[in-house]
């Protein structure tokens, strides 16, 4: 039986071999591995990409105390993106669950509509959650827009739920039982900070403070969007660092929500917010790869 | 000709399949009476065309053959013909010269070839996306990947979003070749070989088949669901711990069907047994490895209901009250919590009883329930059982349970007093709410689906016989939209005609369980021997009336000024009918339909038209009363006669 790193091990190595980058995860919170700038940004423009990484997600409001077996404020999403799709995407998908143990002629699969949008992000796709003998395993997207931008390499995005994967092919009901490691269970990893963050989410989290550090963030990242104009070498502009200030305000957004902190009114002006900031971050990075991909165009 | 098109794409939404398969005929003239299947990956027109288009001909009339020999090679000129190749027919003005000329068909195939494209992208999807070429790319429902195109032996040559066509289908995503060679003879029988049923009709059967074998209750909408997420479906039979059994069934079999797709079964009439019937999208489960996986999911789901309704006790739902300010109705309207506070109001006013004002209180409290958030569509449901749980009074908790009802057209409306009242005021206050701040729907847009909520207002009030008058629970545009609403639902749901829903809406709308006694009225009436006098009378007396601009304002017949003979005779018959004061609006169409010979006799004999003004004013007020005694039942004028139709 592999362990949970294992399954993790064989499913890079897969997509490596596939031609996909192997990123390691991003080190600011993000609620999905979408969230990242190796999704979020590299989708937009002209330039192919393909990349996989395994992404700690962070949902507040979904924490349960580690009480609930099968919820989790932080999850672990093996992020996969190849843009643009190849044709056959969905058989190397299939591929994958092959490569991780799963004899599909042994096993039920389908693919159930489900179409995917972040209001935050101004994104949206078409797709399916891939059901596996009844289990939601994967979430597979077909990106339409990004930033509020249309998408020129039509990407596909593979999100893998790695706990449920895992906890299917080890056979136990519970995530916390999952064989990490030889010898380290889920638990022994993970449940410190699933109990201890629940507590701080829900009940200690300053918000005053989550109030006034969503403001800073929200204009340290307003300022740069405002000072490309004027910068003289577009293509040095810290894009990057105005992007880490969105999700440090959608982090921030999500932590509110889970002290049940925004108000009914507020809700919807708060996300607003973040997606302006998300849309106007999408459209220099945007410009920049454009400006980028001229010189190139002009030596061939 | 044998024709084949498929059209293989990526997993198609089930239920955008059938209307599809339904449209595709309607696309393109070729197909016209095709045969039309679809799986999830493929749709395929299957149909009989000819080789070649039929010929035109056209018949081009020449000069007459008396015309001279320049005329005739004029005209055969004219055509790129020589002379002897014109050929003479006689007409009404002698013998003229023709040029019959006839362009051949072209074969099927080439018209063929520029026609499938267009058809492919003709077929209508809710939702489209691009996937190639960016934006400006082709759109489709899904990628397409494969093609099939055949006539007769031939392959139809053409290229849609990069894909050619050929003869190459594919098979069952597991099971089956990513690579078949098929001909339009063999090709559903090496789909078949290959783990595909093309027919869904077969699917379908095959679904109930099995699943009915393993003790399944059959419903319908899953039935079609499951038909369109399979291309070779097997059923296999689940079970659960009996222990879940506690949970209410409502709960159980929403897990059950909306989210697992399993089928349930019953030990009894309404009884569930611990067992499921899941549909595979494969030929089966010999090692039992799906079961396995089935019912572990089963029991992750039913474990966190059980979670969910421990911890939603913890909180009683009257103590939810102050939490529903976090959650928000529309962003102009504010919250639950201020929804909860006018639909209490209104309950109040609508003359709702305790139970019925604890009700609304408590209603929308199951919003902030672990249990909704997770089942939506358990709405109310999961508030009147915790209600009950909770010690809540039986009419309180039933209410709560049932205000979201009637759902649809088809469901039935609450069955309790209490749960009719706050339906009708929740509905009420939500149409009024949207309607105030702007957001009535607009065509084909209904956002806060306020046509069903309508569509519950005029069910409970007309089915559960309220008094309630009208013009005092709506005005304006929402009185407008709620009219319309009534009349579609007396004309399609209880099947009154057009014209006589028109012609009782335009006598006056009270309460709609009046409407709806007037409406039956009017139809019983209708193809009886007494509707005709009815109904000319109406128009006479309403010619009369408008032509003498007459408005009787309230006054009464003057019995002094009335003549002997038929004017004192109809006088009379009306007084004694309105003394009667029969309210059954059948027998009073009945009893002044018999004025019939009276009122003839007044037309024939008295001139309304009288000298003395007093005496004038007098006959039109009896004729004003008489009519007011049956127009305002209904507005016979509205009603289409035979005569009409001539």
């Amino acid at each position: 039986m592999d362990t949970f790193q294992d399954t993790v091990f064989k499913l890079k190595r897969y997509w490596a071999d596939r031609g996909a980058i192997i990123q390691e995860p991003y080190d600011v919170e993000v609620g999905a591995g979408t969230m990242c700038p190796e999704t979020f940004l590299r989708v937009l423009g002209p330039k192919p990409y393909r990349v996989a990484y395994v992404q700690p997600s962070r949902r507040p409001a979904d924490g349960r105390y580690g009480e609930n077996p099968n919820r989790l404020y932080k999850h672990q999403q093996l992020q996969v993106i190849l843009k643009p799709s190849p044709e056959d995407v969905l058989d190397q998908y299939l591929g994958s669950l092959a490569a991780i143990g799963i004899d599909l002629s042994k096993h039920d699969i389908k693919f159930e509509e489900d179409n995917w949008e972040s209001p935050t992000l101004g994104a949206w796709g078409i797709g399916w959650q891939v059901m596996l003998d009844g289990l939601e395993i994967t979430q597979f997207t077909y990106f339409q827009q990004c930033g509020g931008l249309d998408l020129d390499l039509v990407p596909a995005e593979i999100t893998y739920g790695l706990e449920r994967i895992v906890a299917f092919l080890q056979g136990v009901d519970s995530v916390y039982e999952i064989e990490w490691a030889p010898g380290f269970k889920y638990a022994d990893v993970r449940f410190a900070d699933e109990l201890q963050f629940s507590i701080y989410n829900f009940e200690m989290a300053n918000v005053d403070r989550l109030w006034r550090l969503l403001s800073e963030y929200e204009a340290e990242c307003k300022e740069l969007l405002k000072a490309y104009e004027k910068y003289p070498d577009k293509q040095r502009f810290p894009v990057l660092p105005a992007y880490d200030q969105v999700l440090k305000c959608s982090h921030v957004f999500n932590l509110l929500d889970a002290r049940g902190a925004i108000s009914v009114t507020e809700r919807v002006g708060v996300i607003k917010r973040v997606r302006d900031l998300a849309v106007g971050t999408a459209r220099l990075w945007m410009e920049q790869q454009q400006l980028a991909q001229e010189p190139e165009e002009a030596a061939a | 000709m044998n024709f084949l098109l498929e059209i293989g794409t990526e997993e198609i939404p089930h239920w955008m399949i059938p209307r599809a398969v339904e449209d595709i005929p309607a696309t393109g003239s070729p197909w016209t009476g095709a045969q039309v299947e679809a799986t999830p990956r493929r749709l395929v027109v299957l149909a009989d065309l000819p080789e070649r288009q039929a010929d035109d001909v056209f018949e081009h009339q020449g000069p007459p053959v008396s015309a001279g020999q320049n005329a005739v090679q004029g005209f055969a000129k004219k055509y790129g013909v020589s002379v002897d190749q014109l050929r003479q027919v006689e007409t009404a003005k002698g013998p003229y010269f023709q040029y019959r000329e006839v362009v051949p068909g072209r074969p099927f195939i080439e018209v063929l070839v520029e026609l499938i494209p267009d058809l492919i992208r003709n077929i209508y999807w809710p939702k489209t996306m691009y996937w190639t070429g960016g934006k400006a790319g082709p759109r489709f429902i899904r990628p397409i990947r494969w093609i099939v195109a055949l006539l007769g032996g031939d392959v139809i040559p053409f290229e849609i979003a990069g894909v050619k066509s050929g003869n190459l289908t594919q098979g069952h995503r597991i099971l089956g070749s990513s690579s078949i060679p098929v001909t339009t003879a063999n090709y559903e029988s090496e789909l078949r070989k290959n783990f595909v049923i093309l027919s869904a009709h077969q699917r379908r059967e095959k679904i109930v088949t099995e699943a009915v074998q393993l003790g399944a209750k059959i419903d319908p909408d899953l039935l079609e669901t499951l038909t369109y997420t399979t291309e070779y479906p097997t059923a296999i039979r689940g079970d659960f711990d009996r222990g879940y059994l506690e949970l209410p069934a409502e709960v159980l079999t929403t897990v059950m069907k909306h989210h697992q797709k399993y089928f349930a079964v019953e030990s009894g009439p309404g009884v569930l047994a611990p067992h499921f019937v899941a549909v595979m999208n494969t030929s089966g489960d010999p090692e039992g490895l799906v079961k396995k996986g089935n019912e572990r999911v089963l029991r992750a789901r039913f474990n966190d209901a059980r979670f969910f309704w421990d911890v939603d006790q913890q909180k009683k739902l009257a103590d939810r009250i102050e939490d529903l300010a976090h959650v928000t109705f529309q962003a102009k309207l504010g919250s639950y919590k201020e929804k909860t506070e006018r639909v209490a109001a209104l309950v109040k006013e609508l003359g709702g009883n305790e139970h019925a004002q604890r009700a609304a209180l408590l209603c929308k409290c199951d919003l902030t329930t672990e249990m909704v958030k997770e089942f939506t569509d358990l709405q109310g449901i999961v508030g009147g059982l915790y209600a009950k749980a909770q010690g809540e009074a039986e009419p309180v908790w039933r209410a709560i349970y049932e205000h979201y009802q009637p759902v649809s057209m088809e469901d039935s409306i609450p069955a309790t007093a209490e749960g009719q009242i706050v339906a009708l005021a929740d509905k009420l206050d939500t149409l009024r709410g949207c309607f105030a701040v702007g957001l009535a729907p607009t065509g084909s847009k209904d956002p806060f689906a306020l046509r069903r909520a309508a569509q519950g207002v005029v069910k409970i009030l007309a089915e559960a016989r309220l008094e309630y008058r009208l013009d005092e629970l709506f005005s304006g545009a929402l009185r407008e939209f709620l009219l319309e609403r009534m009349q579609y639902y007396f004309r399609e749901v209880r099947g009154y005609k057009y014209d006589e829903v028109n012609a009782v809406f335009a006598a006056g709308t009270g309460t709609l369980a009046d409407v709806q006694d007037r409406l039956a009225a009017l139809a019983a009436i209708r193809p009886t021997e007494n509707f005709e006098p009815l109904a000319a009378s109406c128009k006479r007396i309403r010619n009369i009336l408008k032509q003498a601009e007459f408005h009787a304002n309230g006054a009464a017949v003057k019995s002094e000024l009335l003549e002997a003979g038929p004017e004192r005779d109809l006088a009379d018959r009306l007084s004694g009918f309105v003394r009667a004061g029969e309210t059954d609006y059948f027998k009073r169409l009945v009893a002044i339909a018999t004025f019939r010979p009276q009122v003839d006799l007044f037309f024939d004999k008295v001139l309304v038209n009288a000298q003395d003004p007093n005496v004038r004013t007098n006959r039109l007020t009896l004729l004003s009363t008489l009519l007011r005694e049956f127009s305002t039942i209904a507005d016979f004028s509205e009603i289409v006669t035979s005569g009409d139709m001539k």
